[in-house]
Parts: C-alpha cells; sequence; structure tokens
C-alpha cells in the first residue's frame, strides 16, 4: 500500500508550471524519505489498537475495502440494501478465514445521495483510507462523478447496478447488465410471437443518462428491425414525478388500435404514481404491458402491487430463480437481516443488483487470492475471465472488456413482489459496453487495445 | 424580536482588523505551506485532499457574505440563492467541459453528454465558453443580470417578506428542474464533470489545486473587504434600516426597491463568483447543488454563524459543512437530524449565531467581574 | 354455419345460465363437450412436432374445447419445446377468454371481449354474438360490438367490411383507427367502386372519430386540470388558513401530510393484523378521521414547542419548521425505513367510464369529492359557529380581539391544529395516487405554497381560485410545453401577476400596518 500517489502520467505542458513541478520533485523526496518513519507509524499506530490488533502480525493486518453507498437522501432506499449485501459477503468470507490469511475489514461511508459528494468520499477513501478496492455507486451520475477518482488514483471500483454501457474504465468492473443484457433482449421479447409480437414502442422514462442513453439504443435497434419511426414514441420526465395522468393518456392514444408496449425506464418514486393511473385509466397489461428496467424485487416489497401484476420486467436474476446456491442466499440474506435487526428484517428480499454486488465481492476475493496480492494492476489481471458460481448461476468476468457475462431473464410481476420467469437466454450474454446499433465501429478491449478502441 | 446585532461601531475596528489580516494569513500562507512542507505523515501535515476539501469550503463562505448582505443585514430572506452559485459554477463548467475536447471518453469534440444525447453539433449558447475570459465573466455576470431583472420585477412591485422567500424559493424549484432537463443541454442530472484541466494546468496536479485554494482564499478576502465597504457605507445604514423598518425608510425619501435591488444584485455575484471557484476545485456540478434543498442549507450557513456579522456568515459556512463531511462519515443517519436540530435550535436559542453567542458569553463574563476589565481594545487583543 | 351459430348459441346461453351461478372461474358445462377422444387426440397431436397436424389439433380444439383444457394444455406447454409453446400459447389464451366471457365480473367480460376481438379470428364471433345477446352491462356490451366489427373489417366480404366500417364510425373506436387509415392506403387510383365505397366508408368513419376523440380529449383535460388542482387544493386549504391566520408559512406541511399517510398505512396495517378480511376495505374510512387527529395533535405539539416562540417573526418560523420537516423526514426513513404503499381499497380502484373514450378514475374522484367537502366544512366552520367568529376577528384584528378578551393564543393554537389535520387528511388522500415514503410531501409542497401565496391572505376563496388557476393552466399547458416547461412558465405568470397584485389575488381590505 505503499502507492498512494502513482504520479505516472507525466504531463508536458504543465513543465511550465515551474512552481508546481518544484513542489511535487519536493513531495516526492520528503514522500521517500518519509517511508521509514511510515513504517514505523503504521506499527505503532497498530500498536495503540490494543489486544485484538496484536494478535496479527504486521503482514496480517486486515485488508481495508471501501463502500460508497448512499446510507441516507433519497437514493438510500436502494443503495442501503447493497451496503447490507456487502457486509454479508465480507463476514461470510471472514467467517470462512478471510483472504490470504487475512481478514477484510469494511470502512462504510455515506455520500448521502450528493454527486458532489460522492467524489470526495471516493477521494477520502482512496487517500486517507487506503482501501484495497471499493464496492459502490448506484446511480450513473455517482458513478461518473467518481470515475475521475479512480482513474487518477488507480483505485478499483465494482459497480453492481445495470447501466447505459458507452463505458469502459480500467479502473471499475461492472457486474451489473449492459444494455444489451437487459433492454436489449427485452424488446426482442416483446416483438417476438412469444412475447406478443408487438408493434409498437412507447418509450418512457426519467430524465437522466442511463434511459435516455437506453432508448437511444433501442431506438436504433428497433429502426434497423424495420420498425417505422412513427411506431416508436419516446417521452421523458423529471425525477420524482408524481402526476401521470397526461402520459398516460398519450400511451392510452398511442396504444389503440393494439400491437403496443411501454418500455419503461422510470426510476425510484415516480414507478407506483405511474402503474396506478396505468391501471386507474383503464389499460390493462393485455393491452400494453409495461417492460421495467428498474423495478426489481426490493423496490417491489412494500408497493402496491395489485396495479403492477402482469406486467414484465427484464434482470439477470430474480430471488425466484430455482438454484439451490440461491436458495441458500436468499436464505443467509434473510438470517443476516434479521441477525442484524436491520429494518424487515426477514421480510427482506434478493434482487439483481443485490446478487451482482453480492458477487463482485467474491470475485475480487477470488481475485486476490489468485494474485497473491491486494494490488490493484494484480488484482485486475486476475479478474479477468474469472468465474463465480453465483446464486443466479455461474457467471463469467469477460475476459477483456471489465464487464460480466451474464444470462438475461424476462419475468412476469406476481401479485406477491416476486417474479414469474418467464423466457431465459441460452447460456450466458457476452456484454457489449459499445452497442453493435449505436456504435458499431467502437470497441472495448484491455488485453489487445488500451480500453476504447476504433474497430477496422 | 430579537433582532441580531450589528457591529458597525469604530470602536472594534482594530482588532477586527488584526483577526482578518491573522486569520488571512493562516489561510494563505499556513495552510498551503502545511500542505507543502512537512512530512505528510506528520500530524502537522496538511493532505492535498484536506487542503482541497478546505478550499471547497471557502468557497461556500464566499456565497455566504453574499447571503449575509441581503439576509442579515437587509432582511429579505432568499431561498433560491444555489441558482446563483449553479449559474456561476455552470459558466465555468462549461468552460472546463470544452477545454476537455478529445479527451473524453467518446473521444469526441463535443462534451460527452451530448454525444448520448445526439446532439450533433455544439449549440449556440455554449461557443463563446470556449474563451475562458468569457467564461469568467459569465460566471459573475449571467447571475448578475438574472438577479437584476427578477429582483427589479420582485423589488418594483414591492414583493416581500414570506412572499419574497417563496418566490426565491420556487425559482430555485424551476432552476433544478430545467437544469435537470436533458434538452437543455446542460448535461442533465449528470451535471458537467470530467474536467481535465484549466488555461492548460492539469486539475489532477496537486499544485493546481494549491493554486486554486490560494485564490480562493485571496477572493474570500476580497468579498469581505467589499462587504465590509458596503456596509460601513451610508448604503449600508440604509440598508439595515430596510430592515429594521421599510416603511420608515421610504419616508424618509428613500427609494428602499432600488437599495433592495443593489444588494440582491451584489450577493447573487459573489453566489456566482463562489460557484465558479468550487467547480475546478470540486470537478463536478449538477443540478442537485442548485435545487430547493442546497439553497436552504446555505441559510442556515449564515444563521449558524451569526447573521448581521461577516465573519459569522463564513464561520458558519466553514463550520457547518466542516460537520457535515465529518458527520456523515461516523453518523450517516444523523446527519438530517443534526442539521434540522441546528435550524430549529439557531432559530429558537440563538438567533445571533455562533459569533453572537461568544459575544453574549463574552459579555456576561465581563459583566460579571469575573474578568479583570481591561480598556475595550486591549480585551479584544485577548479575546 | 347458421346451424353451427345456433348450437352455440344455445351452448353459450346455457353456459351463460350455468355461469352466472358458478363461480368467477366459469363454466365447467360438460353439455357442450364434445366426445372425450376427439380432444384427446388433438392434445397428443399438439406435440406431435408435425406442422400440419398441429394446426389441424389447434383448430380441433378451438372450435370444440373449452376452458377445462386449460391445466392439461400448461402441462403439455410447460414440457414442450418452443415451437409448440408459441403454437400453444394463443390456443389457451382464446379459450380462457371465451370462458372468461361468461364471467360474473363485468372487468373480466370486457378484457376477455376486448381480447378476443384483437386476436383477428373469425371463429370467435359466434362466441361474441352469443355473449352480446345476453350482456347487461353497457360497456361491455359496447366493446363486444366493436370487437365484432373489427373482425368483420378484417373480412374478405366488402360488403361486411362497409357495414363494419360504418359501425366502427358509429362506435367512434379508437381502437379501428389503426385498421381503417391501412384500409383507405390499400385504396389506390385504379380501385374499382366497391373499393372507393369502402374508402369513403372508412374516411368517413375516421372522420367521425377523430371528431369525437378530440372532444373526449379536451374532456380529459379539464378532468385532469380539475383534478390537480383539488391536490392541489387539499393540501393548501390548512397552509392557506395557518398563513391568514398568523402570517406564518409553514415549511412543515409537506411532512404533516406525510404524517397523515404515515397514519394512513399504520391503520391499513392494523386492519390487516386484528379485523377481519371482509373489513379491510373500510380501513380507508377510519384512517380519514384517525389521520386527521394524529396530523392536527402532532400540530399541536409543534405550536406549543417551536412556533408559539416565534410569534411575528415569520423568517424565522419558516426556518425553523423547515428544520422540524427535516427531522420529520429523517425520522420516518429511519423508522419506516423503505418505500412503503397503501393497498387502494378496491372501491376506489379503477374507474368509471362516462362515455367512449374517456375513462374517469375512482381514486381521482374520490379526492374532488374530498376537498369539495374540505372546503364546505371550512365555510362552516368559519362563518356559521362562534368559534369561526373568533378566528375571523383574530383575523382582521389580533390587537382589537385580543382587548374584547378572545383568548387569541388559544385561537392560534387550535387554528394551528386544525390546519395541520387538514394536511393529514391531504396526506391519506395523497396515499390514493402515490407512495406513501419520507418524502412525500417535497413532492408539492412548492406549488401548494405557490398556491398559497397567489390566493393572498386571509380569504379561502383566493385558495380555491389559485389552485383551480394554477392546476388548470398547469394541465392545459402540459401536453404542449412538457411537464417541465409548463411549471417554469407558471412561475413566469405567477411573478408577473403578483406585479399587479403584491399580496395575492384576495386580500382582507383595511388598515394594515406594515408588518
Amino acid at each position: 500500500m505503499s502507492q498512494d500517489y502513482p504520479e505516472t502520467k507525466i504531463d508536458t505542458e504543465s513543465s511550465t508550471d515551474k512552481a508546481t513541478d518544484a513542489s511535487s520533485t519536493r513531495r516526492e523526496f520528503l514522500a521517500q524519505s518519509g517511508k521509514v518513519a511510515a513504517a514505523a507509524g503504521v506499527a505503532s499506530l497498530l500498536g495503540n489498537l490494543g489486544g485484538w490488533a496484536l494478535s496479527y502480525a504486521a503482514d496480517k493486518e486486515p485488508i481495508k475495502i471501501g463502500i460508497l453507498h448512499s446510507l441516507s437522501g433519497t437514493m438510500a432506499i436502494s443503495e442501503v440494501s447493497l451496503k447490507d449485501t456487502v457486509l454479508m459477503a465480507v463476514e461470510e468470507i471472514n467467517a470462512s478465514g478471510g483472504v490470504m490469511g487475512r481478514k477484510i475489514q469494511p470502512v462504510v461511508v455515506d455520500p448521502a445521495s450528493n454527486w458532489d459528494l460522492f467524489a470526495e468520499k471516493a477521494k477520502q477513501l482512496l487517500l486517507v483510507d487506503k482501501v484495497a478496492v471499493v464496492f459502490g455507486c448506484w446511480t450513473s451520475v455517482s458513478r461518473k462523478s467518481v470515475l475521475p477518482v479512480f482513474e487518477k488514483n488507480n483505485g478499483l471500483l465494482f459497480y453492481p447496478v445495470q447501466y447505459e454501457g458507452e463505458e469502459c474504465s480500467h479502473n471499475v468492473f461492472y457486474t451489473g447488465a449492459a444494455v444489451n443484457q437487459q433492454a436489449i433482449p427485452a424488446v426482442e421479447y416483446l416483438m417476438s410471437k412469444e412475447g406478443g409480437g408487438h408493434k409498437k414502442f412507447y418509450l418512457l422514462g426519467t430524465d437522466y443518462v442511463y434511459p435516455r442513453t437506453t432508448n437511444k439504443i433501442l431506438r436504433a435497434m428497433l429502426l434497423a428491425k424495420k420498425v417505422p419511426a412513427a411506431n416508436i414514441a419516446e417521452e421523458y420526465t423529471p425525477f420524482h414525478h408524481q402526476d401521470y395522468q397526461t402520459i398516460v393518456g398519450k400511451v392510452k392514444k398511442f396504444a389503440a388500435g393494439g400491437g403496443a408496449c411501454v418500455v419503461s425506464t422510470i426510476n425510484g418514486d415516480s414507478n407506483v404514481p405511474f402503474y396506478k393511473e396505468f391501471s386507474n385509466q383503464g389499460l390493462r397489461a393485455e393491452d400494453a404491458p409495461i417492460m421495467a428496467f428498474s423495478v426489481a424485487e426490493d423496490e417491489l416489497r412494500g408497493m402496491d402491487t395489485s396495479a403492477l401484476v402482469g406486467h414484465l420486467a427484464a434482470w439477470n436474476y430474480y430471488q425466484s430463480v430455482d438454484t439451490p446456491q440461491n436458495k441458500k442466499f436468499v436464505a443467509d440474506f434473510k438470517a443476516y437481516c434479521k441477525k442484524n435487526n436491520l429494518p424487515d428484517g426477514e421480510r427482506r428480499v434478493t434482487d439483481d443488483p443485490i446478487e451482482a454486488a453480492y458477487f463482485g465481492v467474491h470475485i475480487w476475493k477470488q481475485a486476490v487470492a489468485k494474485a497473491g496480492s491486494i494490488e490493484v494492476d494484480k488484482v485486475r489481471k486476475a479478474v479477468y475471465g474469472s468465474e463465480f458460481l453465483a446464486p443466479g448461476g455461474k457467471i463469467k468476468m469477460d475476459e477483456a472488456n471489465h464487464h460480466t457475462n451474464k444470462p438475461v431473464l424476462i419475468g412476469e410481476i406476481l401479485k406477491d413482489g416476486q417474479f414469474k420467469i418467464v423466457s431465459r437466454s441460452k447460456g450466458l450474454v457476452k456484454p457489449e459496453p459499445w452497442s453493435e446499433y449505436t456504435s458499431p465501429d467502437k470497441g472495448c478491449d484491455w488485453i489487445k487495445h488500451q480500453g476504447t478502441y476504433q474497430k477496422k | 424580536m430579537a433582532e441580531p446585532v450589528v457591529t458597525v461601531q469604530g470602536q472594534r475596528q482594530a482588532g477586527e482588523g488584526l483577526i482578518f489580516w491573522l486569520s488571512g494569513f493562516v489561510l494563505l500562507v499556513g495552510l498551503p505551506l502545511l500542505n507543502v512542507l512537512p512530512d505528510p505523515d506528520s500530524w502537522l501535515h496538511v493532505s492535498d485532499f484536506a487542503l482541497n476539501r478546505f478550499g471547497k469550503f471557502l468557497c461556500f463562505a464566499i456565497l455566504a457574505l453574499g447571503l449575509d448582505l441581503i439576509w442579515g443585514y437587509t432582511g429579505i430572506l432568499s431561498l433560491g440563492h444555489g441558482v446563483f452559485f449553479g449559474f456561476g459554477a455552470y459558466a465555468i463548467g462549461m468552460h472546463l467541459m470544452l477545454t476537455i475536447g478529445t479527451e473524453s471518453v467518446y473521444g469526441s469534440a463535443l462534451p460527452d453528454f451530448m454525444v448520448w444525447n445526439q446532439v450533433k453539433e455544439l449549440p449556440l449558447f455554449w461557443k463563446p465558453f470556449y474563451s475562458f475570459g468569457v467564461a469568467l465573466a459569465g460566471a459573475v455576470l449571467v447571475p448578475t443580470l438574472f438577479a437584476f431583472i427578477f429582483g427589479f420585477l420582485a423589488f418594483r412591485s414591492r414583493i416581500k417578506g414570506v412572499y419574497f422567500a417563496i418566490i426565491t424559493q420556487a425559482l430555485a424549484l424551476c432552476a433544478w428542474l430545467v437544469f435537470n432537463r436533458n434538452e437543455t443541454n446542460l448535461g442533465g442530472t449528470n451535471g458537467l464533470t470530467d474536467f481535465k484541466q484549466i488555461l492548460g494546468f492539469r486539475l489532477s496536479e496537486p499544485g493546481t489545486q494549491r493554486a486554486l485554494y490560494i485564490l480562493t482564499v485571496l477572493f474570500l478576502g476580497a468579498a469581505y473587504a467589499v462587504c465590509r465597504w458596503i456596509i460601513r457605507s451610508r448604503a449600508g445604514r440604509v440598508l439595515v434600516a430596510i430592515r429594521d423598518s421599510e416603511q420608515r425608510v421610504l419616508f424618509s425619501g428613500y427609494s428602499p426597491a432600488n437599495y433592495k435591488l443593489f444588494v440582491f444584485v451584489v450577493s447573487a455575484a459573489l453566489a456566482g463568483l463562489a460557484g465558479a471557484l468550487y467547480v475546478p476545485q470540486v470537478g463536478i456540478i449538477t443540478p442537485a447543488q442548485i435545487g430547493v434543498l442546497p439553497s436552504l442549507e446555505m441559510v442556515i450557513w449564515v444563521a449558524v454563524g451569526g447573521r448581521g456579522t461577516l465573519v459569522g456568515a463564513a464561520l458558519g459556512a466553514v463550520g457547518v459543512n466542516w460537520a457535515r463531511s465529518v458527520l456523515t462519515n461516523y453518523f450517516p443517519e444523523l446527519w438530517p437530524f443534526f442539521l434540522g436540530g441546528l435550524f430549529i435550535a439557531v432559530v429558537l436559542l440563538f438567533p445571533d449565531g455562533l459569533v453572537g453567542l461568544f459575544t453574549r458569553v463574552r459579555e456576561k463574563w465581563l459583566a460579571s467581574g469575573l474578568w479583570v476589565r481591561k480598556s475595550p481594545a486591549s480585551s479584544e487583543h485577548n479575546g | 354455419m347458421k346451424v353451427a351459430l345456433g348450437i352455440m348459441l344455445l351452448g353459450t346461453a346455457s353456459l351463460l345460465g350455468a355461469g352466472q351461478a358458478i363461480a368467477a372461474e366459469g363454466p365447467r358445462a360438460s353439455t357442450a363437450a364434445p366426445p372425450l377422444s376427439l380432444i384427446d387426440r388433438a392434445l397428443a397431436d399438439l406435440s406431435s412436432g408435425d406442422q400440419a397436424r398441429q394446426d389441424a389439433a389447434a383448430n380441433v380444439l378451438i372450435e370444440q374445447g373449452d376452458s377445462s383444457l386449460l391445466p392439461k394444455l400448461e402441462e403439455i406447454r410447460n414440457n414442450a419445446d418452443r415451437s409448440v409453446r408459441l403454437a400453444i400459447k394463443p390456443l389457451m389464451d382464446l379459450l380462457k377468454n371465451r370462458s372468461n366471457l361468461a364471467s360474473p365480473d363485468a372487468d373480466r367480460r370486457r378484457s376477455a371481449a376486448a381480447d378476443l376481438g384483437s386476436s383477428g379470428r373469425p371463429v370467435v364471433m359466434p362466441w361474441l354474438e352469443a355473449a352480446l345477446a345476453g350482456e347487461p352491462n353497457r360497456w361491455v356490451r359496447y366493446t363486444l360490438e366493436e370487437s365484432l366489427a373489427l373482425i368483420r373489417l378484417a373480412s374478405d366480404d366488402p360488403d361486411t367490411k362497409i357495414k363494419a366500417a360504418a359501425k366502427l364510425g358509429e362506435l367512434r373506436s379508437s381502437n379501428a383507427v389503426p385498421a381503417l387509415k391501412e384500409l383507405l392506403q390499400q385504396t389506390g387510383t385504379d380501385a374499382t367502386d366497391q373499393q372507393k365505397a369502402l374508402a369513403n366508408a372508412a374516411r368517413a368513419a375516421i372522420g367521425q372519430i377523430d371528431i369525437w376523440a378530440s372532444w373526449a380529449n379536451a374532456f380529459e383535460t379539464i378532468f385532469r386540470g380539475i383534478s390537480l388542482s383539488s391536490i392541489l387544493l387539499i393540501m393548501s386549504l390548512g397552509l392557506a388558513i395557518v398563513f391568514g391566520l398568523m402570517g406564518v408559512i409553514n415549511m412543515a406541511h409537506g411532512e404533516l401530510m406525510m404524517i397523515g399517510a404515515y397514519a394512513t398505512f399504520v391503520t391499513q396495517e392494523c386492519f390487516r393484523a386484528y379485523f377481519p378480511a371482509g373489513l379491510f376495505d373500510y380501513y380507508f374510512i377510519a384512517a380519514m378521521p384517525i389521520a386527521f387527529c394524529v396530523v392536527a395533535l402532532c400540530g399541536l405539539i409543534l405550536e406549543a414547542t417551536v412556533i408559539r416562540f416565534l410569534y411575528g417573526r415569520p423568517l424565522e418560523t419558516m426556518l425553523a419548521t423547515w428544520g422540524v420537516s427535516l427531522v420529520l423526514i429523517q425520522a420516518a426513513r429511519v423508522y419506516f425505513g423503505d418505500l412503503t404503499s397503501v393497498v387502494a381499497p378496491s372501491w376506489l380502484s379503477g374507474g368509471a367510464q362516462v362515455m367512449v373514450g374517456v375513462y374517469l378514475p375512482y381514486n381521482r374522484i374520490f379526492i374532488i369529492v374530498l376537498s369539495i367537502l374540505c372546503v364546505a366544512g371550512i365555510y362552516f366552520l368559519l362563518f356559521r359557529t362562534g368559534v369561526g367568529l373568533r378566528v375571523r376577528a383574530v383575523m382582521q384584528n389580533r390587537d382589537m380581539s385580543s382587548c374584547l378578551g378572545i383568548p387569541t393564543r388559544k385561537v392560534d393554537a387550535y387554528t394551528f391544529a386544525f390546519g395541520s389535520g387538514l394536511a393529514g387528511l391531504a396526506g391519506c388522500a395523497l396515499t390514493l395516487i402515490g407512495n406513501v415514503e419520507p418524502g412525500l410531501g417535497q413532492n408539492y409542497i412548492v406549488d401548494s405554497f405557490m398556491v398559497v401565496v397567489t390566493g393572498g391572505v386571509g380569504k379561502l376563496m383566493g385558495t380555491i381560485v389559485a389552485s383551480l388557476g394554477i392546476g388548470g393552466l398547469n394541465k392545459f399547458l402540459e401536453p404542449s410545453f412538457g411537464a417541465v416547461y409548463g411549471k417554469v412558465l407558471i412561475l413566469v405568470l405567477v411573478i408577473l401577476f403578483l406585479q399587479r397584485r403584491p399580496s395575492g389575488l384576495f386580500t382582507i381590505k383595511g388598515r394594515h400596518a406594515d408588518a
């Protein structure tokens, strides 16, 4: 952990700035001369931590990992569950002896749903707490705001939520779905005979980067599949939009004559008013099914699901997936929530981001064990191509593009807030950070290329 | 009515001046030196991270000075200062965005969010921001102009008190909605981020950040001086008079609307300046920073520090934000309770804020005779 | 054809007779079931893998089967490969819908009719006609007719088509517009007379439908405006009363609404836990007074602990109450933890169709009625009771009232509690359209501040007119400007409006010292 400031990027432009240069060389000098003192300092600090720390030799000190999820503010509703999941995975790993004989010690910070605070807290985790890896972020904007921090300080972030793609950072592993692992198969399903052979698509979302980019790709794909432009409608509402009367009216008009469906990227608390208005204005799942990408079990818990029954969602995992390891995972999670007196205790449910957060920790642990080190560069290499038997089935980290090969499942919402799986991809779907429909010329590869590259 | 005490008397001038220069020296020279000189692991060392964070707080202090001018001295509560802050921040942010050039994720000369928004050509209103000078001027002039128009309409028709507060709050809500809109072409919810350089200096270099910090301190000093000059001038007394009784000011032959407009515009300009300094240091500006809630939080900085005193406002801004940084680390669940409690406590228990509390305590102490009474000037030195 | 129809009619008629008595699952009726062997053979053929045999089997099953086959089909489907699954799905849908045509639930009958119509299979026509003959409900009948006409429109016989087009025009069926437009496009320049007649019929029908649709749209827009206005009104009433009396804007008003919503939620949970299931639907009736009382109590406490110390300092009151709101939001988040939601009672979910294409949700109608009742109640309290007289006296001249022996402090406290109670009621009503979550109050609150400020001090009429104006304008602007710019435009209009009337629409006339 001596590498807190890897100043590998030497910039020619700033060499004109004498003051900067002078100070940075002085800094380096000081840093070097201080290393001995640093080692001594760390040792003495550890000594002060009391008898607990004494049982570890210096190299047996716990590995620090960071958890960067909002615990307060508007995003807390979704993100708290992920924090709990990561803590549970850490507990599991520690119970089985840790990794490389060292325990894992989580450092939890709260960016409070404030995007600027995300950047600040990420800096703090990497520079002050010097964590080996960070598990965190939910919204795209939070990821975008911490990205420069991770890239500059060569940190490592595991990002567990489905997202809009068009990104391929050396310092992030994306364990959620890329667009081609969720949205595109979902719309293909809607177009298929099995899914109802829909011909008209109402793309409705909250106005931010994920819906915008996803819908951009979906539109390109629909046009490529010869759906006339007149049969595609696109509409965005602000965050926390509550009054869906006018929009549902528009959907109703659009759906007249049949063959229409709604592709919803509506986020968070706008969902309930939307679905309620939808059913109260007399629209049924048979007239126009709503395919949602942001409604999972955790959001449905506690919602009034009566208006949602029969509508669809696309994910890579559901709590209802029928595998032995998933049964254990669900039971463990409920037991963990109950044991730690978390809100709702045993009534907690698992869902896609929770699963992705969970196996992210395990993938990292595997990689550390394989690399025999917690250095980011070594761990990164060990992650490539690694496999893990996740609760939803075996997943595989991609060989080169930092994303995850996952199965795609389409589910129908049931009365109890669970999903009935109605369609399932054959095998794992390979992630494409750059969609073939909008950026056919771009690819992402950190082995043969430097990240994003132009295909010939 | 417990209106805040105003210190306009000359007798404290000497002490205040000394404190001003002393704290100025610590901020301007002391902290950067501690950042550079001592060994990184010593207790004295101020890390880049800490210095950078402190720079952010000082930006807020500039804004707080302006807010104090209008609320503490003139008695007009504006719940929309986040908007002016946002204007300044976005102006500089737009320039920084354009200087990224092809270093961005998409490798396009356009800002990233325009690529995913399918904007093919740079919108016209972005073009002037290629120039740093225009951006800097815009950071101050856009909020100034906006405040002028808004204030002109509001004050001319004598909208005041609760009405003005609500209208400015609605303004903050609208600005938040508009900035969040992707059609506005200002980055939507994601705002502007991923900046690389300013005037050729890499933003990721500690040296650049240090320079920005020093610049912030200098501007804070300048802002303080300007505000002080305003409140000591004749106009400043009219402002206080407006706060205490607008009717009488009106009957005395002054036009309160013009004074109010003037001070509103000045405070908006300071907010814009704060935003402009904030962006390169923090590296991101999003609409979340300009909505209803952040605008209200700005008011609490001033209230906590002590309205009606410039030092109080600045101290409040730094203090509350520092507390936020610390508290969200250790007790994330408690932060809203703390902030809410602070609001209630400040309004109910010590309406003059920390500075007022300090003054009151000291006066009590002096009056109780426990303190050997010296001449007022020397007691200032000791306090 | 006719013979078959007659048989079907008889069969379905008897089914209907039996079906009314039997459970919602539909008829088990073995009366119309053909010999089992035929069906069994067809079932076996379904998974044969041979396309022709599959199709034949499907036809046999559609014509002769009934819903008693569904479990068997489901079983076959679960074990079959994709192509068989695809073949069975429409078959199952048809059979299910056919049995649903006899369901005692009108909504279900209607859904079935609509689905059968959009299936486009002529084979369903006799079923629909049979159902039409015995259908009592107007809107189910409408859908049956619409479905029949849609299928006829797709037939090969031009005369039938022309009649169907005319019928659809009469029905003002917007569902038919895509099909009719397609007909128009197919008609080239070298069309025969018959085709031209058909095109004319289609054109006429589209014209009829369009005119109707624009009327329906106007009607719906007005309803939406009124609905939004009623929500704003019910939220602003309490706020306006307190503002009128004490000159105080209570920034925690939204959070008082949130408490009301949570009170509703807790009431619901109690009903679920301690009362028989049959009573569950009535929890909402109990929740309204409970929410009112709980929140009124909260208001009383808030007044006694915070607001009374800030008398005469409206700006400070705003800030302090905002602090209260922060604390309340976080408290709710810590205690209730997560997204919770209230299940609307069954008598408030769904909607009423008042005319073709216009569907009015019950929950919105309920809120409109509730807000009208609230206004009426407040008028009664203020103008017909002794307490109201005192409140009005304090509102007009606090000092004089005090001199005359009115306990102004008490009046303040009670009025504040009453205003808070109204917020609780509003929160209770809001659960019908949205979530119950800690941030519930924040969503509309700035709008309701605007309503109060625009309405002016001390006059309820101002609040009513302002909420109607802002709500109506919002819905009027939204279709053309979008939700965001609509709101921005309204703010601009409000500022310009305050230019002319700095203290709102209605003000109390008289001498007022500049506070």
